[in-house]
C-alpha cells in the first residue's frame, strides 16, 4: 500500500514531462501502436475541438487526507498547492459572467482548502443547475472540525460524488488505504441519514468505480445494480448512480503500470478499445479545468501532465468570455482511457 | 524468445480463426457473443460458470481472459475462487464416479 506522494518520494514520475515522454515511448515507437492522435486522424476527428462550455471544473488544491494508489493528481498530506483566496474570487467573477451549467470542485480533497466554506456558499449564491464536490468520504470522519460538511452540503445544495472502488473491505483499501472502507461507510451512512442519495430527496450522491488495477471498468449498468444491491444488504446504505472512471495512465497510476510490468498490456487495451463513437462527448469537450494556482486545461489529466490550454488565454484572470478559448484541445497517449470501449469522463461513461 | 506451446500473445490474435473460415469463425464469435450476454443468468454469473469451466478445460487462453473478466465485472478473488472449486469438485467427482464401473465389474468378475 502507498504511504507517500511520487513528489515525496521524488520519484521521476513525480514530472509531468517524464510522464509525458513515458507516454510517447515503449510500445508507441515505431508505431507498433497508434498514438492518440493518428487514431483521431483515422477516424476524422483532428484536431479534436471543444463543443459549448458547460462545465467549469476547479482544483482546490492537491493536499488531501488520503493517498490513493491509482490517484492522477499524486495528492496526499505532504502537497502544499492550495488555491488562494484571490484565485477563487477571480473564478466566482468569471462564474458570473459567463454561463456555465456545472460548478466542479475537486482536489486533492477539497474541504481541506481554508476557504473552501466560504468559496461554496457563495458558488451557491451564483445559483448553478449543478454544484458538484468531489468529497473522498473520509474526510467527513477524519476530524471533527469537519463533522460540519454533511449538513453543509445540505444546506448549500451540494451534489456529492464520492470514489468508493469496491463494496468490499479489502479491494477498497487496497487501493485507497487502510481504514478507507470503513470510514467510508460511516460517512455514507451519515449522509443518507440526512437525505441523500435517498429516492424522495433532490440531495444526490452518487459513486465513483475506479477499476483496482490494470483492467477496465465493467458495464456500468451492470455494476451499478451490484453496488446497490451490495450495499443495500450489508450497510442498509443507498446512492443514486455508479460512475465507473477508466484509470488514466498519468502520476501514480502510471507508475503503478511500469512498476507491475502492466504499462503495455494495458496501454494496447487502451487502444485496442479505442471507439470513435465516444469522441463527441469527451468531457474536454464541454469543460474547463482550472489548477490551483489558476491556469487553465482541457481536463484534469491534462492539468496534471501541465499540457496548458492551447489558445491565447491560459489563465482565469485573463479569462473574459468563452470565445477566447476555441483552441485545438491538447492530446496524448493518456487520452485513449477516455476513449476506450463506453468511454469514461469525470461523469462515468460516456456511451 | 523461449520456445513453448502455448503464448499468451496468441490470445489477442483469436479472432484471426476468422481468417481461414470466415462463415464458420463469424457464426462461432457471434454465439459466442450472444452467449455471454446478460439473460436468464447475469453477465456476472457467466463470467463465473466460464472461469470454472476454463480451469476444468486447463485452459490457459480462457483462465487469463476470465480472470480479468471478472475483475473488470467487480468478482472479488473470493468468488472467482469458490468457482474454480466448484469446478474442480466436479472434475474430481467425474473421476470418482467411474469407481462405481470398477465396483460392477470387480464385483462382477469376483466370487
Amino acid at each position: 500500500m502507498l504511504k507517500k506522494t511520487l513528489h515525496r518520494q521524488k520519484k521521476k514520475l513525480a514530472n509531468s514531462k517524464n510522464q509525458l515522454k513515458l507516454l510517447s515511448s515503449r510500445v508507441f515507437e515505431n508505431e507498433k501502436l497508434p498514438t492518440f492522435k493518428t487514431s483521431l486522424q483515422k477516424t476524422q476527428n483532428f484536431p479534436l475541438k471543444p463543443s459549448k462550455l458547460e462545465i467549469l471544473q476547479i482544483n482546490l488544491g492537491y493536499m488531501c487526507n488520503q493517498i490513493c494508489a491509482h490517484c492522477h493528481v499524486d495528492a496526499g498530506p505532504d502537497r502544499k498547492e492550495i488555491m488562494t483566496k484571490d484565485t477563487l474570487k477571480t473564478c466566482l467573477n468569471l462564474c458570473k459572467k459567463i454561463d456555465v451549467k456545472t460548478l466542479d470542485l475537486t482536489g486533492g480533497a477539497p474541504e481541506l482548502n481554508p476557504n473552501f466554506k466560504w468559496f461554496v456558499e457563495e458558488a451557491n449564491k451564483i445559483g448553478f443547475k449543478d454544484l458538484i464536490v468531489r468529497s473522498n468520504l473520509t474526510i467527513i470522519t477524519s476530524n471533527k472540525k469537519f463533522e460540519y460538511l454533511p449538513e453543509f452540503f445540505k444546506s448549500n445544495n451540494v451534489h456529492i460524488i464520492s470514489s468508493l472502488p469496491h463494496w468490499t473491505k479489502n479491494k477498497t483499501d487496497n487501493q485507497r488505504g487502510e481504514g478507507v472502507f470503513n470510514n467510508s461507510i460511516k460517512a455514507l451512512k451519515k449522509l443518507n441519514n440526512i437525505g441523500y442519495g435517498k429516492a424522495n430527496t433532490n440531495l444526490q450522491l452518487d459513486l465513483v468505480y475506479n477499476p483496482s488495477g490494470a483492467f477496465l471498468p465493467g458495464e456500468q449498468i451492470s455494476l451499478e445494480k451490484k453496488f446497490k444491491k451490495e450495499l443495500k444488504e450489508n450497510f442498509e446504505i443507498v446512492f443514486n448512480n455508479l460512475l465507473t472512471i477508466t484509470n488514466l495512465p498519468v502520476s501514480r497510476f502510471l507508475d503503478y503500470l511500469i512498476a507491475s510490468e502492466n504499462y503495455d498490456d494495458y496501454m494496447e487495451t487502451l487502444v485496442n478499445a479505442y471507439n470513435p463513437k465516444t469522441i463527441n462527448k469527451l468531457m474536454c469537450k464541454n469543460t474547463i479545468s482550472v489548477s490551483w494556482d489558476g491556469y487553465l486545461y482541457d481536463c484534469d489529466f491534462n492539468q496534471m501532465l501541465n499540457l496548458k490550454l492551447n489558445s491565447p488565454v491560459t489563465h482565469i484572470r485573463d479569462l473574459e468570455n468563452e470565445t477566447q478559448i476555441n483552441r485545438n484541445i491538447r492530446v496524448s497517449q493518456h487520452c485513449y482511457g477516455c476513449t476506450a470501449g463506453s468511454g469514461s469522463s469525470c461523469q462515468g461513461s460516456i456511451i | 524468445m523461449s520456445k513453448t506451446y502455448y503464448n499468451s500473445e496468441d490470445l489477442k490474435k483469436f479472432g484471426d480463426i476468422t481468417n481461414w473460415n470466415k462463415k464458420l469463425g463469424e457464426k462461432f464469435f457471434d454465439y459466442y457473443k450472444e452467449v455471454f450476454k446478460e439473460g436468464s443468468l447475469t453477465a456476472r454469473e457467466k463470467s463465473l460458470i466460464a472461469l470454472a469451466v476454463s480451469h476444468v478445460l486447463k485452459c490457459p487462453y480462457c483462465i487469463d481472459a476470465y480472470t480479468k473478466d471478472g475483475l473488470e465485472k467487480g468478482i472479488t478473488k473470493e468468488e472467482m475462487m469458490e468457482a474454480v472449486h466448484a469446478g474442480s469438485a466436479i472434475e474430481s467427482g467425474a473421476t470418482l464416479v467411474h469407481g462405481i464401473q470398477m465396483m460392477n465389474k470387480y464385483n462382477k468378475l469376483s466370487m
